[in-house]
């Protein structure tokens, strides 16, 4: 893929965030997609393109009145959405589209209308991982966590930092469930959920969702808000069962998608200012940033931790509102598939 | 404690080796014939180069504690928390899942890289899990 074909022209979240018990998890991608729609300034029938996970395309176009010459319901967990944005401009940029609408939405906290999770007993989760007492993400994601902290010599304090700072970097966002600042004690005295791991180190539970729409660049300058430019992506998956990941300090999901994005973007890791990645718990930032190389050890896990984790300040509207659109609470099983795109959207033009 | 079962396998033709082999009081894993790569889970061909012609074999049921978490809420059926769900590393080289019995369920007893041993737990006539346990002596 070409750098700067295909822009970001409108993003939006749900209208609340948070708790929201009277919305069921497809009108929650209504929402937000209405909202990006009109952020856009465009009308519902502009739209042929769309892409969503968890809930079928099918299911929420129809919902929504949309009826897309593309779809993508490429579904591979809370990173689903990134790898749409990469789709997305592939299809814009072979003419399969115009203009793409990509929502995600999820009732997790309310639980209203959400499609039930469904591990069949003859599924191989089923036969060699739930047998064992695996019940939902928290008894799972954290599982690689102490070989981790063995093979690179990590104290609890020190792997506790990463909350704290994930909490300073919410405290910034307006529209965060949890602000109040923490500290490395308030996380090692939380309460416990899976040891290593207490609650302060587990992903949140939100109710919301978030909504974006791409187009080529060439028309991208016609439209009100100021475009994004995609520079460069990748993409890759590792495996569904957190006891199969080749290495358990790192994923090949992010080892491969990383320089792909850079690879595309045509860029350094010098010329990156602000990078997010995947957080829904504690470790999955360290796995990231090791993963693409940001780091070095001491610079990753000593003084400088708290500016690490979140490079740079540049907080843009448009940042906070990708980083809802694959931040909020990963559905599925699965250490297995982060993505990235890390320094691929840029304010370049 | 928890009147409801835990989560039961049900085998499929492809895996229906393994589960025969717990319940026969043995742990089987499969080798390429071609490339003589060890994996796990259970599947008719070998996913390092894709040869059809692979071996089911009684592996050692010896392995060390890899990693784990000591889950402590919300529990799955069946289970009475704290409980250990772990990752075996074994002495022939795939990663299984499995629970570490005879042991306190403590993060002081459940040293990374002990070694282990593989114990069965009858569940029903069909199902026999395969657990762990610290290898003695």
């Amino acid at each position: 893929m070409r750098r700067n074909q295909v822009a970001v022209v409108g993003a939006a979240e749900t209208t609340e965030l948070g708790v929201i018990p009277n919305v069921s998890q497809i009108q929650l991608h209504a929402d937000a997609a209405l909202n990006a729609i009109a952020d856009a300034g465009l009308k519902l029938s502009d739209i042929d393109g769309f892409a969503t996970a968890v809930e079928t395309p099918q299911q929420v176009a129809h919902y929504l009145g949309i009826t897309p010459t593309w779809v993508d319901g490429t579904s591979v967990g809370g990173c689903s959405f990134m790898l749409h944005v990469r789709h997305a401009a592939a299809a814009i940029e072979a003419g399969l589209c115009k203009t793409v609408l990509i929502t995600h939405a999820e009732s997790g906290k309310s639980n209203i209308g959400r499609t039930p999770r469904m591990v069949g007993p003859d599924s191989l989760n089923g036969q060699f991982e739930l047998p064992f007492g695996v019940y939902g993400p928290p008894s799972m994601f954290p599982i690689p966590v102490l070989r981790y902290m063995k093979t690179h010599g990590i104290t609890h304090e020190q792997i506790a930092m990463v909350a704290v700072v994930q909490r300073e970097w919410a405290a910034k966002n307006p529209r965060a469930t949890m602000k109040a600042p923490i500290t490395v004690e308030d996380v090692l005295n939380s309460r416990m959920i899976a040891y290593p791991f207490r609650i302060l180190q587990c992903c949140l539970v939100t109710d919301g969702g978030g909504a974006l729409i791409l187009t080529s660049a060439d028309r991208a300058k016609d439209f009100p808000q100021k475009p994004v430019y995609i520079l460069g992506t990748g993409e890759s998956v590792e495996t569904p069962m957190v006891s199969q990941m080749q290495t358990f300090d790192s994923s090949r999901a992010f080892k491969v998608a990383g320089p792909l994005a850079f690879g595309e973007a045509g860029i350094a890791h010098k010329d990156v200012d602000h990078l997010m990645v995947y957080d829904a718990f504690a470790h999955l930032p360290l796995f990231g940033l090791g993963d693409a190389e940001m780091n070095d050890r001491e610079f990753l896990y000593g003084s400088l931790t708290r500016d690490v984790y979140s490079q740079g300040v540049v907080l843009g509207r448009k940042y906070h509102l990708l980083r809802i659109a694959y931040n909020v609470f990963m559905y599925g099983i699965v250490a297995s598939v982060f993505a990235f795109t890390i320094a691929t959207i840029f304010f370049a033009h | 404690m928890a009147e409801a079962a835990r989560a039961k396998p049900k085998p499929t033709p492809e895996t229906q080796h393994f589960w025969d082999g717990t319940r026969a009081g043995e742990l089987r894993l499969q080798r390429c014939d071609a490339c003589s790569n060890v994996y796990f889970p259970p599947r008719p061909f070998c996913p390092s180069c894709a040869s059809r012609k692979v071996s089911v074999f009684k592996a050692s049921g010896k392995g060390k504690l890899y990693s784990y978490v000591i889950n402590h809420r919300p529990a799955a059926p069946g289970f009475t928390p704290p409980y250990a769900i772990a990752v075996v590393e074994l002495d022939e080289g795939p990663r299984m899942m499995s629970n570490i019995i005879d042991c306190p369920q403590t993060p002081e007893a459940l040293e990374l890289d002990m070694k282990l041993e593989v114990a069965f737990e009858k569940l029903d006539d069909k199902i026999t899990l395969p657990l762990f346990r610290p290898t003695k002596g």
